[in-house]
Order: structure tokens, then C-alpha cells, then sequence
């Protein structure tokens, strides 16, 4: 019974969390637009109308499954590290140096693309790992300048090894047309990554919850002093996981670019790497809801951008649905109380029920 | 029986005593104080006490009988679910620590409520800060802490921060603090035990030279010594209930141990005399020192046999937790050496020396023992997991854990409706059973168990003694460190003694010790001699 | 090299250096104050994207100065106060509710932006007002320190100011003994009736128009107008500025100014042609040199290890 309640507490604050949040957009729109009715219906409704759109989802939901597992599986020992940013960005910039100079034929071009992706990646997510248990340096801090200097180093790459200098921007020469990742369906341009991020989701969740590694990693971030005394080297897991985290995020930076551009062209940080930390909230840090947790957002992201489109609300609004869900699901006393008397009063009925 | 009709004489001559003192006049008085903790507890039963003005009282008795419950409602940070408090004779009530310090009750806890980058005289002040529009005025609380410092004769650096001074000192900045707000009634929760003799012997005189001007101070210890050197008179309190209250001066310090250590149950366990075979643990000259340089573990040398239960008996905070720490790999840095079957410990991880066969029971369940918010099949299988028999290709064997945790949860007896709850819906009992089917499921050579029944019903407690008792039968070496008497007696074979650090008693028949015996040796009234405790070492 | 070294050792860089410190050095004693009171908050870009957005709009809206530095502190402080329900009351993880508000910063004002002006990118069609230069009598005519310490946003003068009163506040006044004690030891500060949550959030609500002032540099003073994500990171390099500096409003301001003169350095490189990205980087690496060098230090108790030492040697005997 108390089992059911936590469980349902669990979906429920997320549930309220997200409800909260479409609220007040809705509130925010109804301040911001002339016709406002006409801006929510293409929030909520805009994003189902034509194959394409629904499409469009699905391909912005496809790099955030590779941050979504990566930052659960980084986040489930308990460090808060930012680095899936940086490693995203510089994931797609490996990619777009393998597939701009290296001569590789159809089929294993792209695998090493995500390869290089996948190292880079993997080594941006284990920095501030190691900085913290080397030396105590904060992770957030630490990692979010990772993410600026792993930014110039990507912009240094593209801008001076693999810049074309005939597009008139900063950008890189045309991907070679064997390190493209191929179309799945024709009306939309979901690609091959959808198939790759799937599998990654499923590795992700045998891993995190079903392997021994995912077990040691999970007990660390519950309670590491639990774990030491267990026999688990610790400090070597956080090692492990951050690695594994990065690289995954690392890959879903080159599957980005391969799967959906034909040269790189990023001229910031996308911001896939901070998505997929709400995309992990959302999914509890279990990769089996990134998927679920992952739609959503490409949905939110969707809508808002038909809406921006349609009618006079900005897609920002995006960004304050996401900051709102955040900061409730985050909460541990936000409908605590709830949780408390439903708990009590299951306890009562027991009693009564056990004495009767 | 003997101990429990002397005690009875024991009370009669204390109501006789308390009653030719009523006429004088009682500062303080506590009366028919019940405390009940929300998780049913009881932690004070109609306990009276009473201190009069100018005296050094002390509050006395073991690990969890109440003394802490009734001096935190004393100074307000709980709340007694019956009884009254009267102060200089007026009925009061004392809501907050705020209102006892504002009455005239202050208390020094026994972690210091200190800012360790402040310095002493900004600590001094602190809530009461001299200064005026907003400001503080440093000089003015220098002047304030060296007045007051001088007024007392407790000399101390007004301007050293409080992380670079020694354990004594901060203490001694805890009593000018309560002293500048102007108490008369002072508290001291168990003050000696973080210091070193000659602290104490300091702090002793400090506090003689408070009685002398005035006021009155409130003792907790369980040291006997300390009480007989520095007390008037003494409240002891066993189970929450309040076992008498006497002058210093008339009791032996063998008649203060019978009072605090007497028990209302007494369980006894059936086993055969121990077969004692090969040596599975050797501590040679152990020590440990911990963060304020204090020798927490002093020079400790001892033996566990396979197929014996060596009891470690003393009152908590002994070094008993840093002892089984030590020899658990949980704590680093010891001087002398751990042997287990004659090869050291020191460069081995916590997973070597668990391959080996070795079960840990941490007294400390919440930090060590459990995660809180895993699994009960999570919590049981974390020395395990990672073995060959519990995975298949790359994965978890799902079926393999769950068939085995399902048997654990039986044969512990875990009352619960599924291995999938979090373990903190389980109760206190339960909950220890879990990690009891984990650390005993291993087939241990060595089982260290350090309070394994503390806090938790009868019925779990017994069932794990009985478990204790049936794994030495197969052959394991168990160390078990109780602060239990009736169960340090009942469940060992034999018996060592720590007090201060040190083993002061090796007592290789445990059938034949009385609780009384122990107590004068855990409170350190007596002390073996070297060539008896050399006994202990096994080679 | 030589073109190099002119711009380096020229009063131009030395004035760059002051004029990129000055929202690093707000930041870093904002952070300060909140980590004195023993908050760990990451929610400073927020608070000054907000502010420097606030601060255009009062101005422009009003043409009055005074209300435009009104309207940006109520901002910068509004998150904030956010954050204080949220962290202290709600009890959320307070860098997930961080990452939110920063979130939201960087959103939430071009939606606001975009509400107001139609635009995007700035706020340049907004008629903002700016704060003045200020040019210090008599020392603007010493040659050399007049060019470099004279003539700048009287925020970067502001900034200093505010370390002064930041030392004052945290070391001389009542609140600060109290805000120190409640970071370090909130039980002890409870025992002797310091009521814990409320001096906490008084902390954050300082250390939020602090940084709020940082943020309405940016867009009133650094630059003319607001742009999108402006801040990019000096929220951050705030916090890693006080870390380095070990909570000494002194050294802290020290540490800012270094990774102000990175920045500096960047900018003389960038127009020198060179690989700018490196160049770029250089703020971020020396943060991340800064945090490691505090870390990295461990330490033992004097007394433990000279009493392991005295064991040692009594038992070897």
C-alpha cells in the first residue's frame, strides 16, 4: 500500500509539476497575445496537425534521448555535472572533422564519426569528475567553464581546420555524403539516429538498473558511505559513470550532425546538453521514461515553435515552462504533506481493518 | 536477585534522606516528568528531580536512560507529555531554549554550538551582539569576554578563532557564553568525554570555582570516579525511571554502579560451552587518534577465536565504534597492526577483506548499514551483486537475486509485503533484521557486531542473540560490542572491557560475570592488571 | 611580439581590465554574501539577465534613470526571492533550482524582450538610458593612473564601493556576525536565538541586488542596450572569483580582477588576428585553474598528526 502511494507520488508531483506549468504559460499568453485562445490551440493542438510536425518532434526528440540516459545515468551517482553541454557540442564537432576529412566507405563512416564523437564526449564528461575527486572542485562550476572552453576549442576546430570559407558564415565543409546517416521515412527527415538513440535507451536502462555496474553507481549516489562500507570502490565508479554519461552525450552530438545536417553550423551551444538534464529529472533518472520525458519536451518545443510561428507569443515560453517543471519536481516538500496524510491515513485504515 | 532487594533498601533510605532535605531550598524542580517520543518510546516515566541552589548535582545512568530526554526538556527543546517544572519556586514553562536561557538555564551540549571561523569573543556575543545602528563593535565584545573571563578566572584568547583552539577551550568558551547571558543554572552534557585527564582535571577546578560563587551546575556523566571527585549529590536514572537520588557522599562507588545497572528483564540464552579453534582475528597494540588529536583507541591488543563470541562490554563512546571501524577498513590511519588470519589488514580494501569472509554489523545503521531510500532487495545484496553466482552475461541474474533475497526475507523473518519496498517503510526491527540477513547470509569466518540490537523490539533482538550464537556453533569468530550488559553476558563466551580507550578487563568466563562486576570496570572503577589482560592475546 | 607586449603594457589594456572586471567583481561579492550565509546558488546569470533587462525597460519606459535602476533591482532581487521559497522554504535541490532560474533568465527575457519590442536579438530600439561616465577631477589629469583609473561607468566606481561595504557588511555589522554564523553553524546560531531561515534569505536578498547591479552594468554601462544571454557565464566565474578568493571580499575582488584581465588579455589578442578561440578560453581555464587550487589543498589537523607521531614513537620504544 505505502509502496503504491510512493509511486503514485512520484507521477502525481511530476504530473502537477508539468500541469502548474502549462498554466501559467497559459496565464503569461493570455497577457502577451491578441488572440490567445488561437495561441494556445497551436501550442497544444499544433504540433499533431500535419505528418510533419509530428515528425519534427520526433527529430528533436532524438538527440535528447542520447543526453536524457546520459545525464540519468551522471546524475544517478549523485554528481551534478553539466558537462553533457560541452560534450554534445564537441561530440558533433568530432563527427564533423571525421566526416569533412577522413575517406571511409558507406556503413562504417558514420560509426567512426560517433566513435570520435563518443571519446570526446567521454573524456568532457570525466573531467570534472576527476576534478572533484582529485581535488574537491565543484562540479557545477567546473563543468559549466568546461562547457565555454569546450565551445572555443569546437569553434577553433571548425573555424580554422575545417572551415569553408565559400558559405560567407562560420561553418564547416560539406559532410562527406558517406558519413550522412540515411532517412528513415521520406515526408519527414527522421533519420537512422531515432534507431540508434532507441538502442542507447535500452543499453541505458540494462545498464543504469540492471547491470552491476548501474547497481554500485546507484547505491553510491544514494548513499555513498552505504557503499564504501559494502565493498564498492567508489571513487572508481563516479569515474566510470561520468565517462559513460559524457560519451553517450558525446554521441548524440554526432548522430545531431550527421543525422540532420549536412555541414556544421552551430555558431553557440545548442543547449541539447541542458535539455537533457530536464529530460533525466522528468524521467526520474531512469533511461526506461527517457523516451516518454524526451517526447514531451520535443512536443512543448514543437508547439511553441508553430505557435511562435502562427501567432504573436516567442518560443521562449518554452523556456518557462521548462524552468517551472524543474523547480517542482525538484522540491522535495512541494506536496509533501499530501504524500504525508495519504500515507497516515492507509496506516489508519490498516489498523483499523488488522483490529477489526 | 541479590542486587535488586539491595536496591530496594537503597530507595528506602533515599526517600528518608529526601525528605529531611525538603525544607531547604530547591533552585530547580522537575516533577513527575513523562516523555514520549511520536515513535512510542518512553523515554521518561514520572521522573523527579530536583537540585538545589549552589550544588553540583550530577545525573547519572547508562546509554539511553533518559538523562538526555530530561535535560533537553529542562532547557526547552522538547516538550514533556506530562509533569510540571518549577524554577526559584514558580511554576514555569519552558517553551524554547530561548526561555531557558532567558530564565537563568544554560547548557553546554556536548557538540559545541560554536562557529569554528569566528572568534572566541564574536562566539561569546553572538545574539547578543554590543554595537550600535546595526554595527558591531568588536573592541566592545573583546572588553566583554575578558571581563567576564577574569570575573571567573577562566582565562582564554578573546581573539583566537575557536577552529585553532584545543577541545578544552571550546568548552570552556561554551560555559563564559552561557555565563555572559547570565544563568545560574548551568547544564554540562557529558563534558569529560571529549577531553583528556588533564582537561578534565582543569575543568574541575573551573567548575569548583563557579560553585563557590554561586552557582548551580548540573552534571551528566557516567564516570564514577568524576561524580565521587566533583558532585554533591546524584540522580540516577535507569530506563527512564528515576532509580534514586542521594548524597555523593554516602554511597560507594560500587552502590552508584548496582543503581545504574541493574535490569527489570533478564533474558538468558541456551548454548553449549564454546569449542574455541584457530585465531581469525589478532589486534596488536592498537590506536587511533581522531581529528582534535585525541587517542580515541589507546594500545589495544586482543584475539578472536574461530567458534567463540568475544563480548566487548562499556558504555558508548569508548572507542568501541573506532575500533570495529579500524578492523571494517572504515577508518584509516591506525597505528599498530590488524591481523586477520595473520596477514594485516592496512593495505587491503573493504572488498579484499570482505572476500574473506568477514561480516560487519555498524552500529551507526542509518549511515553505513542501509540506504534509506533503496530496495530491500538493493539493501541485502550490496556485498554481493557484483559475485558470479548473482550474474549472466553482462546482466543481474533478476531471478537468481530475487529467489535468494525472497529466502533471506524469510529466514530473517523481515516482516513486509514484498522485497521491492524501499527499506524505510520497514520498521526500526525489521530494518535491522535486513541488514543482519546480509551481513550473516555470507557464511562469515568473522562476524564483527556492533550494537546489533540497539533500538529495536524484543522479539527482533532475541532472534538475532540466537543467530549470533548459531553462527559461532558453525565455526565463525564473532566480536560483539554491546553497551547491553544482560546481552554482552548472556551471548559471549568471554569478555573484554573498554573504558577510556582501553581494555581494562579480560573476563574469559562469561557465565560466570555479573552485571555489577562489569560496571565497575566499565566505569572505571577497577582495572585489571597487565599480566591478566595479556590473557586475552591468543597466538 | 612587440605588438603584443605595446598592448599589453599600454593604459588602454589596464583600463579594459577595470571595465571587464566590473560585473565579476559584483557577481563575486554577491556570491559572497549568499555563501557567508551557507547558500550554494548558481542562480546569478538569472538574476542579472533580469536585471539588465529590468533596467533598460524602467529606463526607456520612463526616461528616468532612477527608475530604471529601480525596475532592474526589483527584477534581479525577484529571482532571488525565488530562489530563497523555493531552496529554503520548499527545500528543492538548490542547484537543480538554479539551473531553472538560469533557465528562465535566459528565456524568460527574450520572451519578455520580444513582448515589449517585437525584437529578438537587443533591446537597441528601445530608447534605454545609460549610466554616466564619470571623469575624477584632478586625477584625471595625472598622467598614466588618470587614463587608466579615471573616466569609467560610475558602476565599475559602484563595484568597488561595493566591496568596501561588503567588507564592512560582513565583518563589521550585527547582520554579518549573524549571517556568518548561520552558514558555518546554524545550530549554533539557533541556540542563542538567531532565526536561522530568515537571516539566509536577508543574505540572498542582499547578494541579489548585488548581482542585480552586475546585470544592469552589462546592458547600462558595458554596452548601450540588452542582448540575449549577455551574461555568458559571469555568473559563473563570479562564484569560481569567490571561491578562489576564499570568502575574503578582498581576495575575492583580487580574483575577479584576474579573471577580468583574462578577459582582457582575450579581448587584446582577439584584435590582434589570432586564433581568438583560444584566446577566449582563457577566462574558463584560469576559473578552472582557480578551483582546483583551492581543492586540492588537504588538510590534516596539526595536533592529530603530531599526536599519531608521539604514539608512534612511545610505542617504537
Amino acid at each position: 500500500m505505502i509502496n503504491k502511494i510512493e509511486n503514485q507520488f512520484k507521477f502525481i508531483r511530476i504530473a502537477i509539476s508539468i500541469s502548474i506549468a502549462l498554466l501559467l504559460a497559459f496565464l503569461i499568453i493570455s497577457f502577451v497575445s491578441k488572440d490567445p485562445l488561437f495561441a494556445m490551440y497551436n501550442l497544444i493542438i499544433g504540433p499533431f496537425e500535419n505528418i510533419r510536425r509530428v515528425g519534427n518532434i520526433v527529430e528533436l526528440m532524438i538527440p535528447l534521448l542520447f543526453t536524457g540516459v546520459g545525464v540519468s545515468i551522471m546524475y544517478s551517482a549523485g554528481q551534478i555535472n553539466m558537462a553533457s553541454e560541452g560534450a554534445f557540442f564537441l561530440g558533433g564537432v568530432a563527427a564533423a572533422y571525421v566526416s569533412v576529412t577522413f575517406l571511409l566507405p558507406y556503413g562504417i563512416h558514420p560509426v567512426v564519426a560517433m566513435i570520435a564523437g563518443g571519446l570526446i564526449g567521454g573524456l568532457i564528461g570525466l573531467i570534472p569528475a576527476i576534478l572533484f575527486v582529485k581535488f574537491k572542485a565543484l562540479p557545477v562550476v567546473s563543468s559549466l567553464m568546461l562547457n565555454y572552453i569546450s565551445y572555443f576549442l569546437g569553434m577553433y576546430v571548425i573555424h580554422y581546420i575545417i572551415f569553408d570559407p565559400e558559405t560567407g558564415y562560420l561553418s564547416s565543409f560539406l559532410y562527406k555524403e558517406t558519413a550522412i546517416l540515411p532517412k528513415l521515412f521520406s515526408v519527414t527527415r527522421i533519420h537512422w539516429g531515432l534507431v540508434i538513440g532507441l538502442i542507447v535507451v535500452v543499453l541505458g536502462y540494462l545498464f543504469l538498473k540492471k547491470s552491476k555496474w548501474g547497481y554500485a553507481i546507484r547505491m553510491i549516489g544514494m548513499n555513498p558511505n552505504f557503499a564504501q562500507y559494502s565493498g564498492i570502490n567508489v571513487g572508481f565508479y563516479i569515474l566510470l559513470c561520468q565517462l559513460i554519461g559524457g560519451a553517450i552525450a558525446g554521441i548524440g552530438g554526432a548522430v545531431e550532425q550527421l543525422g540532420m545536417y549536412s555541414r556544421f553550423q552551430y555558431q553557440k551551444l545548442s543547449g541539447h546538453g541542458f535539455d537533457g538534464v530536464l529530460v533525466a529529472i522528468l524521467a526520474n533518472y531512469n533511461p526506461k521514461f527517457v523516451p516518454l520525458a524526451a517526447f514531451f519536451i520535443a512536443y512543448v518545443r514543437v508547439g511553441a515553435d508553430v505557435m511562435a510561428r502562427n501567432s504573436d507569443v516567442p518560443i521562449e515560453i518554452v523556456s518557462i515552462i521548462q524552468a517551472v517543471i524543474i523547480v517542482f519536481v525538484a522540491s522535495e516538500r512541494f506536496l509533501a504533506g499530501w504524500k504525508h496524510r495519504k500515507i497516515v491515513k492507509a496506516s489508519q485504515e490498516r489498523f483499523a481493518s488488522e483490529e477489526a | 536477585m541479590a542486587s535488586v532487594s539491595h536496591l530496594f533498601h537503597l530507595e528506602i533510605g533515599v526517600r528518608i534522606m529526601s525528605e529531611n532535605i525538603k525544607v531547604e531550598e530547591y533552585i530547580l524542580s522537575m516533577e513527575n516528568i513523562t516523555k514520549i517520543y511520536s515513535n512510542g518510546f518512553i523515554a521518561n516515566k514520572s521522573v523527579n528531580f530536583k537540585v538545589r541552589k549552589g550544588e553540583i548535582h550530577a545525573l547519572i545512568g547508562e546509554n539511553g536512560a533518559g538523562k538526555s530526554t530530561l535535560m533537553k526538556v529542562l532547557f526547552g527543546q522538547e516538550q514533556p507529555d506530562s509533569g510540571e517544572i518549577f524554577y526559584k519556586g514558580k511554576k514555569t514553562n519552558i517553551t524554547n531554549p530561548l526561555v531557558a536561557l532567558h530564565m537563568g538555564i544554560g547548557m553546554v551540549h556536548q557538540h559545541f554550538m560554536l562557529v569554528p571561523s569566528l572568534t572566541v569573543a564574536e562566539n561569546m556575543v553572538l545574539g547578543v551582539e554590543p554595537g550600535k545602528y546595526g554595527m558591531f563593535s568588536y573592541k566592545e565584545a573583546v572588553k566583554l569576554t575578558n571581563d567576564i573571563s577574569k570575573k571567573y578566572n577562566l582565562p582564554i584568547d578573546a581573539e583566537a578563532k575557536i577552529m585553532d583552539l584545543p577541545v578544552g577551550f571550546k568548552q570552556r568558551v561554551e560555559i563564559l557564553k552561557i555565563l555572559l547571558r547570565g544563568v545560574d543554572v548551568l547544564i554540562l552534557d557529558e563534558p569529560t568525554a571529549v577531553l583528556t585527564p588533564q582537561e578534565t582535571d582543569e575543568l574541575f577546578k573551573q567548575l569548583k570555582v563557579l560553585k563557590e560563587k554561586g552557582y548551580t551546575i548540573i552534571f551528566i556523566s557516567h564516570k564514577l570516579h568524576e561524580i565521587k571527585k566533583l558532585c554533591d549529590n546524584l540522580t540516577v536514572l535507569r530506563n527512564g525511571r528515576v532509580t534514586g537520588t542521594a548524597k555523593v557522599s554516602d554511597l560507594t562507588e560500587q552502590e552508584i554502579s548496582k543503581m545504574m545497572v541493574g535490569r527489570d528483564v533478564f533474558l538468558t540464552i541456551k548454548k553449549d560451552v564454546a569449542q574455541p579453534k584457530e585465531t581469525v582475528l589478532s589486534v596488536k597494540n592498537l590506536s587511533w587518534v581522531d581529528k582534535h588529536g585525541k587517542r580515541v583507541v589507546n594500545n589495544l591488543s586482543f584475539s578472536v577465536r574461530a567458534g567463540e563470541i568475544l563480548g566487548i562490554a562499556g558504555v558508548e563512546g569508548n572507542g568501541q565504534r573506532e575500533l570495529t571501524n579500524l578492523i571494517a577498513r572504515l577508518e584509516e590511519n591506525q597505528i599498530g597492526e590488524i591481523l586477520l588470519y595473520g596477514k594485516s589488514i592496512a593495505k587491503q580494501s573493504i572488498r579484499e577483506i570482505r572476500e574473506q569472509k568477514i561480516s560487519h554489523i555498524s552500529e551507526d545503521r542509518m549511515t553505513f548499514g542501509t540506504v534509506y531510500e533503496a530496495t530491500i532487495e538493493e539493501n541485502i545484496i550490496s556485498d554481493r551483486f557484483y559475485k558470479k553466482e548473482f550474474n549472466k552475461n553482462y546482466l543481474m541474474d533478476a531471478k537468481k537475486i530475487k529467489n535468494h533475497v525472497n529466502e533471506l526475507i524469510k529466514e530473517y523473518n523481515v516482516r513486509t509485503d514484498s522485497k521491492d519496498l524501499p527499506i524505510r517503510t520497514l520498521s526500526g526491527g525489521n530494518m535491522q533484521k535486513v541488514v543482519v540477513a546480509r551481513e550473516f547470509s555470507s557464511d562469515p569466518k568473522l562476524v564483527i557486531a556492533n550494537q546489533p540490537t540497539r533500538g529495536i523490539d524484543v522479539g527482533a533482538s532475541e532472534f538475532i542473540r540466537k543467530k549470533l550464537v548459531t553462527l559461532r556453533d558453525q565455526g565463525a569468530a564473532v566480536l560483539l560490542v554491546s553497551a547491553d550488559l544482560n546481552e554482552v553476558i548472556e551471548v559471549s563466551d568471554s569478555i573484554v572491557v573498554m573504558c577510556d580507550g582501553s581494555i581494562v578487563a579480560y573476563l574469559k568466563d562469561a557465565k560466570r560475570v555479573t552485571e555489577e562486576q562489569l560496571g565497575e570496570y566499565m566505569l572505571g572503577i577497577k582495572k585489571q592488571s597487565d599480566e591478566e589482560l595479556r590473557e586475552v592475546v591468543h597466538d | 611580439m612587440d605588438v603584443i607586449f605595446k598592448s599589453i603594457f599600454s593604459t588602454v589594456f589596464f583600463y579594459t581590465i577595470l571595465r571587464v572586471a566590473t560585473p565579476l567583481i559584483f557577481v563575486s561579492m554577491a556570491a559572497l554574501i549568499v555563501r557567508k550565509g551557507g547558500i550554494m546558488c548558481i542562480a546569478f546569470e538569472g538574476m542579472m539577465l533580469f536585471a539588465a533587462l529590468g533596467g533598460v525597460i524602467g529606463s526607456a519606459l520612463t526616461q528616468n534613470l532612477f527608475v530604471g535602476l529601480l525596475l532592474g533591482t526589483i527584477f534581479g532581487v525577484t529571482i532571488a526571492m525565488i530562489f530563497a521559497y523555493f531552496v529554503l522554504v520548499l527545500q528543492s535541490n538548490n542547484v537543480l533550482t538554479g539551473l531553472a532560474l538560469n533557465i528562465l533568465g535566459s528565456g524568460g527575457t527574450v520572451f519578455l524582450l520580444f513582448a515589449l519590442t517585437g525584437e529578438k536579438g537587443t533591446s537597441s530600439s528601445l530608447r534605454s538610458l545609460q549610466v554616466p561616465h564619470w571623469n575624477i577631477p584632478i586625477i584625471k589629469d595625472i598622467p598614466i593612473l588618470g587614463e587608466i583609473i579615471s573616466g569609467h561607468n560610475l558602476f565599475t566606481y559602484l563595484a568597488f564601493l561595493t566591496v568596501i561595504l561588503v567588507y564592512i557588511l560582513v565583518y563589521k555589522t550585527r547582520l554579518g556576525l549573524r549571517i556568518r554564523s548561520v552558514g558555518e553553524n546554524p545550530q549554533a546560531a539557533e541556540s542563542v536565538g538567531i532565526k536561522v531561515i530568515r537571516t539566509k534569505v536577508i543574505s540572498l536578498l542582499i547578494g541579489g541586488l548585488i548581482a542585480s547591479f552586475g546585470g544592469m552594468y552589462m546592458s547600462m554601462g558595458y554596452l548601450p542596450f540588452f542582448t540575449r544571454d549577455m551574461m555568458s557565464g559571469r555568473g559563473f566565474i563570479g562564484i569560481a572569483a569567490q571561491n578562489l578568493g576564499g570568502g575574503i571580499p578582498l581576495n575575492t575582488m583580487l580574483s575577479a580582477m584576474l579573471f577580468g584581465s583574462a578577459e582582457a588579455v582575450s579581448n587584446v589578442f582577439q584584435s590582434l588576428r589570432l586564433p581568438s578561440e583560444f584566446v577566449q578560453m582563457l577566462p574558463y581555464i584560469v576559473t578552472i585553474v582557480g578551483l582546483i587550487s583551492i581543492g586540492g589543498v588537504k588538510k590534516e589537523s596539526k595536533s592529530k598528526i603530531k599526536r599519531i607521531k608521539e604514539i608512534k614513537e612511545s610505542t617504537h620504544e
